[in-house]
């Protein structure tokens, strides 16, 4: 099985983002699960949101507390939230920043594999908001083989239909500037 | 059967509706409501589902048109959490009295205060006596499939009662994950159109919600007591017919590595999943435990839980809502009294956990498992434990 953890801020969309990527696990034939963590939405506070996805059907609804993956998608949360807290042994940190690798780990002593991509100025290249919820997915996708590519297309489309390509853009871009790093 | 598809529990329920082809549906579409009420108000609006859909002003107006609705003959639906179902709470009781079939969902949400819409028990706790007979959902797929048991059930003309679905709020109401769907057409294989005995019919006229005086008023109680407790056999019986149609089986009491279990933890609800994944990885550092939950609620499956529990040593039950003042959480105290006439009983250790959206997880389970295990060797322990209370 593997747990997932997106951070964002209230408004960018990291539940969505846990939705997609369970819908697009479960129409490969996968189980998943994909909630939020539960409290008041409020604009702009920090937010959290899990998925699972695993072969086997999924028996627990206990919050995620030791994922293998980490997303960020607010690089202003560095500072304020330990993104890292819990993250398996080998796991994976995927931030959106405009600074680069070795910055980063510097400022924030992230020791972790890391991918980081400007996925804020993709998205506001391709969506016109800072909102990197979808980019990221791109990213996370090819750093991390958790789904085919392919399989999120039908629930972006679903999700957001006149807006789905400029986000499948976005995803796709992001997808190709991000490295493998399993 | 069907393939599964991806959904949020909620929105899987409102499909359930849906497929039972509803014909009214009555809610207050506000906090403490779920996605429940607001995808049946969009599945009514774009002509998915032919039904009345009436945004009504509170919950008590919700459950009053309800009443008129299922007594107008009409199949008829609501769902709320938590301070709704509290405000509700006057009406609830007229339902079962006037024996109309209605089916709520009940995403357990806690009571305030102190101010809070977090999942617990303890909404659906404060309506236990009220004669509506209640399930509890473990994951979406039973929430889907209790739902279209719920019609069948409530309308059966052996029970007439109205019946209450629970799923958890948020940790499975908010939950995305795979459900095998139903359509109207393959619902009407278990679920025929409702034909009601008697209706408001102004042709017709008859009286609904009559006076009780004291010369009747006992013997309408006992009425309603008889029905409800009749409605057990139904109940079985149409999980049954369920699982002939569609392959998924269900029963008021489900038992997970019991058979020669030392302790047994009890459970309701969604928690029984992280409990099932607790007892694996307790049972892999060599403890012998195993897992009972309630499936039905109401009517107490109490012939039922005699049976299972025997040869059991030691059971703890985790309550997810508290009694206060009084001996802990009420499955505790309903499982104890089951037992105390009956021969050869456990001993039996009452825990509290899980308020107000406090996770459970599986070393929530690891420390009552260890705790009542270390009660039962001293044959003794506290009138009951709330678990995971911060005291520094």
């Amino acid at each position: 099985m593997i747990e997932i953890r997106v951070h964002g801020r209230g408004g960018q969309g990291a539940v969505t983002s846990t939705e997609l990527l369970a819908l697009a696990a479960i129409n490969e034939g996968k189980y998943a699960q994909a909630f939020p963590s539960f409290g008041p939405e409020r604009r702009g506070a920090p937010v959290m949101a899990f998925t699972r996805i695993s072969d086997k059907p999924i028996r627990t609804r206990e919050m995620v507390y030791t994922p293998d993956i980490v997303v960020v998608l607010d690089p202003t949360l560095l500072q304020i939230v330990d993104v890292t807290t819990g993250l398996k042994k080998d796991g994976i940190v995927i931030l959106n920043t405009s600074k680069d690798e070795k910055t980063i780990r510097k400022t924030f002593g992230i020791k972790a594999k890391l991918a980081t991509i400007d996925a804020t100025d993709i998205a506001m290249r391709n969506l016109g908001l800072p909102i990197t919820n979808t980019t990221l997915l791109g990213s996370l996708i090819k750093a991390c083989d958790v789904i085919k590519l392919k399989s999120i297309e039908a629930p972006l489309q679903k999700r957001f239909g006149r807006i789905a390509e400029k986000n499948w853009n976005a995803l796709k871009e992001a997808y190709s500037k991000t490295p493998n790093i399993q | 059967m069907a393939k599964k598809i991806g959904i949020e529990v909620s929105l899987a329920v409102s499909e359930a509706v849906r497929a039972a082809d509803v014909d009214l549906i009555a809610a207050y579409p506000i906090t403490p409501q779920t996605h429940i009420v607001e995808h049946l108000s969009e599945l009514v609006a774009d002509g998915k589902l032919d039904a009345e859909f009436v945004p009504v002003e509170s919950e008590h107006t919700a459950m009053s048109l309800c009443i008129g609705s299922s007594a107008a003959g009409a199949r008829t639906y609501t769902a709320t959490s938590s301070q709704g179902l509290a405000l509700m709470h006057e009406i609830l009781y007229i339902a079962p009295a006037l024996r109309m079939p209605i089916v709520m969902t009940l995403a357990n949400r806690s009571l305030s205060g102190p101010i809070s819409i977090w999942n617990d028990h303890s909404d659906v706790m404060t309506e236990r006596d009220s004669c509506w007979i209640q399930t509890f959902a473990e994951n979406g797929q039973e929430a889907f499939d209790l739902t279209l048991h719920a019609f069948k059930v409530a309308e059966h003309p052996d029970v007439l009662l109205p019946v209450m679905v629970n799923l958890d709020g948020f940790t499975l109401s908010h939950v995305v994950e795979p459900i095998e769907m139903m359509t109207q057409a393959e619902a009407k294989k278990y679920l025929k159109p409702y034909k009601p005995k008697l209706t408001l019919d102004t042709k017709h006229p008859i009286t609904m919600g009559g006076v009780g005086l004291p010369a009747v008023y006992t013997e309408a109680k006992k009425q309603y007591e008889t029905a409800i407790t009749a409605s057990k056999k139904v109940i079985i019986d149409e999980w049954k017919e369920f699982g002939k149609l569609y392959g998924r089986h269900y029963k008021p009491i489900e038992t997970y590595k019991t058979k020669g279990a030392e302790i047994v933890l009890m459970t309701m609800g969604s928690i029984s999943e992280t409990a099932m994944t607790a007892v694996d990885g307790m049972r892999d550092k060599g403890i012998s435990v195993g897992l009972m939950r309630f499936r039905l609620w109401r009517p107490f499956p109490l012939q039922e839980f005699q049976r299972a529990v025997k040869g059991i040593k030691t059971l703890a039950v985790v309550d997810r809502a508290i009694s206060y003042g009084s001996q802990g959480g009420p499955v505790y105290m309903e499982v104890k009294s089951a037992l105390y006439n009956q021969k050869e009983r456990p001993q039996i250790f009452g825990f509290v956990a899980g308020l107000g959206g406090r996770d459970v997880t599986t070393d929530t389970f690891e420390e009552i498992v260890t705790k009542a295990t270390r009660y039962a060797k001293k044959g003794k322990g506290p009138v009951y434990e709330m678990i995971g209370v911060r005291e520094k």
